[in-house]
């Protein structure tokens, strides 16, 4: 893998609070990133050091060959929509998408207008008194029309009904399929976007607890239920991340240490399904914050070993 | 897609064999591109060029340079031989787990499928 972005050792501290602690990571180049994690858990704060908006506090961060805080070529070829992205005063819509032009060397105007047109985006009132929705519209387009080499969306559908959600991945993935780039986007919507993306980095309290390709992910983990005995039996070899109990069953999202058989299991009497990438982001979060030695043994093991293809 | 049923590009290949042995997409007819594909499903292209370049390696598919990919001639023949193979591992195994599970003997299996031909 070649890397667009890297960020090595980088830890970035406010005052008492550690924001990311020694996270070392890199995006793909021309790959669609998931850049996962609960509120807090340094999401905003990578992507403001990798856009070169904040210096870390120590660590390194490069980005297209250069350190993206110093070097304004490299800053022209990242494009970084943020949350709650705030204009001036006057600017109207057209006017926000001019700047936006002046500032990005591939911006396209063709997208830019076809964009407008289907987010039904008014050219003329004043982006600040557009409502929330509209807003991120506005910077969904900049972020697709910058056409950006690396283009970083935090959280770009604040306010968005489904409908404009959807209409954000359909055209994400079909700019993307004809001109690739580099694309980290973070998000809580997990399941709307995890067919979109080609690999997932999951921060947890500033540090890094998960970083593989998405199909490796969606493959390395079971929701089980069955008997509690068996699940426990289960829970020998594989890792079990979370256990619900009802009466005498459990269901269980099983870490798999190694290949299963699924249809082994289902004759076993187990009803097995696919752990959604959600279900699986949500049970290693969750037993992150309980349990901070089992997070701490959940970093030195997140590099999972491939188990692509593992279960038939 | 549904996340409930193998890695995404696997399910990508799947479905374009079905459409192989269903008669839906004839050999020597044009596959879908992985665009078209990504797009439909909402996937990743890399993702989608992932489940046909699977094709490809299987020789389900082959790739004409600048054109596409297309199904190769015998493919259906193929596929059919292979989901014949699979077919007592992914059909009857579970349900004879099932049956066994209710106290069906393989006798009365035997039974209610003849007369479920019967029935036809």
């Amino acid at each position: 893998m070649t890397a667009a972005a890297t960020v090595t050792d980088v830890t970035m501290r406010y005052r008492e609070h550690t924001a990311l602690d020694g996270v070392t990571t890199a995006f793909a180049t021309d790959a669609i990133t998931g850049l996962l994690g609960r509120n807090g858990a340094g999401k905003t704060t990578l992507m403001q050091l990798l856009t070169g908006h904040r210096v870390p506090t120590s660590g390194r961060v490069e980005v297209l060959g250069a350190d993206p805080h110093e070097d304004d070529a490299v800053l022209q070829r990242i494009c970084f929509v943020k949350e709650g992205q705030r204009y001036p005063d006057h600017f109207r819509v057209r006017d926000a998408l001019a700047a936006a032009a002046t500032l990005f060397p591939s911006w396209d105007e063709d997208l830019a207008r076809s964009l407008v047109a289907d987010f039904d985006l008014p050219a003329r009132r004043q982006v600040n008194k557009l409502s929330r929705g509209m807003v991120s519209a506005v910077g969904i387009t900049i972020g697709l029309a910058s056409r950006a080499p690396v283009t970083l969306f935090d959280e770009p559908y604040l306010g968005l009904d489904a409908v404009a959600r959807q209409l954000f991945y359909d055209r994400l993935i079909a700019d993307y399929a004809e001109e690739p780039r580099t694309v980290i986007l973070s998000t809580h919507l997990i399941e709307e976007i995890s067919g979109l993306l080609e690999h997932v980095v999951l921060l947890d309290a500033g540090r890094v607890l998960l970083d593989d390709d998405a199909e490796t992910l969606r493959t390395s983990a079971l929701t089980v239920t069955g008997p509690t005995d068996r699940i426990a039996a289960l829970g020998r070899q594989h890792e079990l991340l979370s256990e619900d109990r009802l009466g005498g069953s459990t269901r269980a999202v099983v870490r798999l240490r190694q290949p299963v058989d699924a249809a082994d299991l289902a004759a076993a009497g187990l009803a097995v399904e696919r752990t959604p990438l959600q279900q699986l982001v949500v049970a290693l979060s969750t037993r992150s914050a309980a349990s901070p030695a089992a997070a701490a043994a959940a970093r030195t093991a997140r590099r999972s070993a491939d188990y692509e293809g593992a279960i038939r | 897609m549904n996340e409930d049923a193998g890695p995404i590009f696997r399910q990508v290949a799947a479905q374009i064999e079905n459409a192989i042995v269903d008669g839906s997409l004839p050999e020597e007819s044009q596959a879908p591109s992985s665009n078209e594909l990504s797009a439909f499903h909402r996937i990743n292209p890399a993702t989608a060029a992932k489940g046909l370049n699977q094709l490809v390696t299987d020789g389900v598919l082959y790739k004409r340079r600048g054109v596409g990919m297309f199904v190769a001639t015998g493919a259906r023949e193929q596929l059919l031989k292979r989901r014949r193979s699979e077919f007592a591992d992914q059909y009857v195994r579970p349900l004879m787990a099932e049956a066994e599970k209710l106290g069906i003997s393989t006798r009365e299996l035997a039974t209610m499928i003849d007369r479920w031909e019967d029935e036809r």
